[in-house]
């Protein structure tokens, strides 16, 4: 392990089955998965489509139930971790209501979960400030760009300030661009939040650039093919994708995800 | 103002093809009014003008196509007809009737506004007892498996009645009862409002998406939480837009339910008009019903464009 090793453990999965049962028979989205998450750690699931990474974020979030196995988050189920409001969830869309405005969208969890008024001003206002979208409370969701849509969603997930981030694949509709900027961000942020982070992407630099540790998953049934802990530093400016180790550790994932592809 | 010229020739053609339409339908009365008079007409005699085509009767007597548009008791009474009974019952019948609203400090029941008023208020009632009913049915089979499979198809059922047939029922039923009145006629316009409310606001409150409620259920939402911060304020522009036809189909509903009662009303007032002839009468009170479906529709329009306005603007 390249962290301290007596880091305590956030989420645990042990022998995890997910099958659905489909007109065409049944489905194994997620097959003999053992994985432990430390906290502060910054995990990226990496696979091709139907390998499961989706999948099991959402059984972390209890979302979907396993059919076997063990999944632990925080030391409690994953339903009762939902319960106990344990994690921010963002999604690939931001999904914020057009309704609301960015501030009363990012306020909905906190109202949900009866947090005083004053606080969630003062909360909202915080986490805004945190996604660089200070003064933009007023606006509505259609008056600002996809990106800006983004890290709204992703200030909403951190409102209420739960200490497991879960980020299916939240840049997956921006362009590359807006995604190095959103990635550098989500690094600086990660840093400032000292959030366990697990993230799923099918993006190679994206999961090198951003994980402490990346899992590769390949599909049908969906399971864990190489788990790698990077040697990076914690401090990653944006030129360190140049870098040998930053090349070497893609090749590896590249190299995990071929392998993945030719067992079946 | 680009698109005044082409409505204005369509009015102009539809006003047109009425009085067209006015004069093969009336021609025979006004033949035999004339034949009284001693005009000559062609043929001159009733039993053989009523098996001949109207419109031939129509082209042997052009001297007579004026009349067709004059007639006391006209098939089809002419627009400028209608237009002056709307005048007569309208205005004219408040400012010179003897029970008129000048006179006698109340609207006159020979006059249509206090018919529109009454009918205008059964529908008013009616349509909101049906959309709060057709709102809560929605909510009860959204929440519930049992809700839809046990209330869905009698409310299917429930429309393919014919209203003609079930409103007398639902006069005596309720009379019996005790209940007379505006309940009534409201509970009938409630009957064919509530319909449409319901199968637009399934719709509507099942309208967020699967990301949209996964993402209340790992802020442990209530159901509660849900309905009232994301699904009722997500189905808004499915109520207006099934509220439009609901509120035009509690006017029709207010107007059938007048029928059986003879308490007064558009609906009695066409009955009346139907019974001794005054097909202008008809008319008249026909045209002023379609105007309070328009008025009363685009109301509906005006709350929605507030409400939409206040929800941000973009929806």
């Amino acid at each position: 392990m390249m962290n301290a090793p007596i880091a305590k453990t956030v989420v645990s999965a042990r022998g995890v089955d997910l099958t659905f049962e489909t007109a065409d028979g049944p489905v194994h989205a997620l097959k003999g998965v053992d994985l432990d998450i430390a906290k502060g750690e910054f995990v990226s699931f990496i696979g091709p489509s139907g390998c499961g990474k989706t999948t099991f974020l959402r059984v972390v979030a209890a979302l979907e139930q396993p059919t076997a196995g063990e999944v632990s988050v925080n030391g409690m189920s994953p339903d009762e971790a939902r319960r106990a409001r344990a994690y921010g969830y963002v999604f690939q869309a931001a999904g914020l209501y057009p309704w609301r405005t960015i501030g009363g969208n990012i306020a909905l969890p906190l109202e949900i979960m009866g947090f005083p008024k004053a606080e969630r001003t003062r909360r909202v206002r915080e986490v805004l400030e945190l996604v660089e979208l200070g003064g933009f409370e007023k606006k509505y969701p259609w008056q600002l760009s996809g990106g800006m849509q983004q890290r709204a969603s992703i200030a909403r997930a951190l409102a209420f300030d739960a200490d497991i981030l879960l980020m299916d694949e939240p840049f997956g509709a921006l362009d590359e661009i807006v995604r190095d900027r959103l990635n550098e961000e989500l690094l600086r942020l990660w840093a400032a939040t000292g959030k366990t982070t697990l993230f799923v992407t099918h993006s190679i630099p994206e999961a090198v650039y951003l994980s402490t540790k990346i899992v590769v998953m390949s599909p049908r049934p969906g399971r864990i093919s190489d788990v790698i802990d990077s040697p990076l530093p914690r401090e990653r400016p944006l030129d360190i994708r140049d870098s040998p180790e930053f090349i070497e550790i893609a090749h590896r994932v590249r190299e995990g995800l071929r392998a993945g592809h030719e067992e079946v | 103002m680009s698109r005044a010229g082409p409505v204005i020739i369509l009015v102009a053609a539809l006003f047109a093809l009425w009085y067209a339409a006015a004069v093969p339908m009336n021609i025979r009365e006004a033949l035999t009014a004339a034949e009284r008079e001693g005009v000559a007409v062609q043929p001159d005699t009733a039993v053989e003008r009523r098996d001949a085509n109207a419109l031939g009767l129509v082209l042997a007597n052009p001297g007579q196509i004026p009349d067709a548009w004059a007639q006391d008791r006209p098939r089809l009474p002419a627009p400028h007809q209608v237009a002056g009974e709307l005048w007569q019952s309208v205005v004219m019948e408040e400012i010179e009737g003897r029970r008129g609203l000048l006179r006698s400090g109340s609207l006159s029941n020979r006059g249509l506004l206090l018919h529109a008023w009454i009918t205008l208020s059964a529908t008013a009632l009616g349509f909101v007892i049906g959309a709060m009913a057709g709102i809560a049915l929605a909510i009860g089979i959204v929440h519930s498996k049992t809700m839809e499979k046990s209330v869905m198809p009698w409310a299917i059922v429930s429309q393919t009645v014919p209203i003609v047939a079930l409103a007398p029922m639902i006069v005596v039923v309720l009379y019996s009862v005790g209940l007379q009145g505006l309940l009534p006629k409201a509970i009938i316009s409630a009957y064919l409002s509530f319909f449409p409310v319901v199968v637009g606001m399934v719709k509507g409150l099942r309208a967020p998406d699967a990301m949209q409620t996964d993402l209340m259920r790992t802020w442990d939402a209530s159901g509660w939480q849900v309905l009232t911060r994301l699904r009722l304020p997500a189905s808004m522009p499915y109520l207006f837009a099934s509220m439009k036809i609901a509120v035009a189909a509690a006017l029709v509903g207010a107007i059938v339910g007048e029928l059986p009662v003879q308490g007064g009303g558009l609906g009695a007032r066409m009955l009346a008009g139907s019974y001794y002839g005054q097909t202008a009468q008809i008319w008249a009170a026909l045209l002023l019903a379609a105007a309070l479906a328009a008025v009363l529709v685009a109301m509906i329009g005006g709350a929605q464009r507030l409400a939409l306005r206040r929800m941000g603007g973009a929806a």
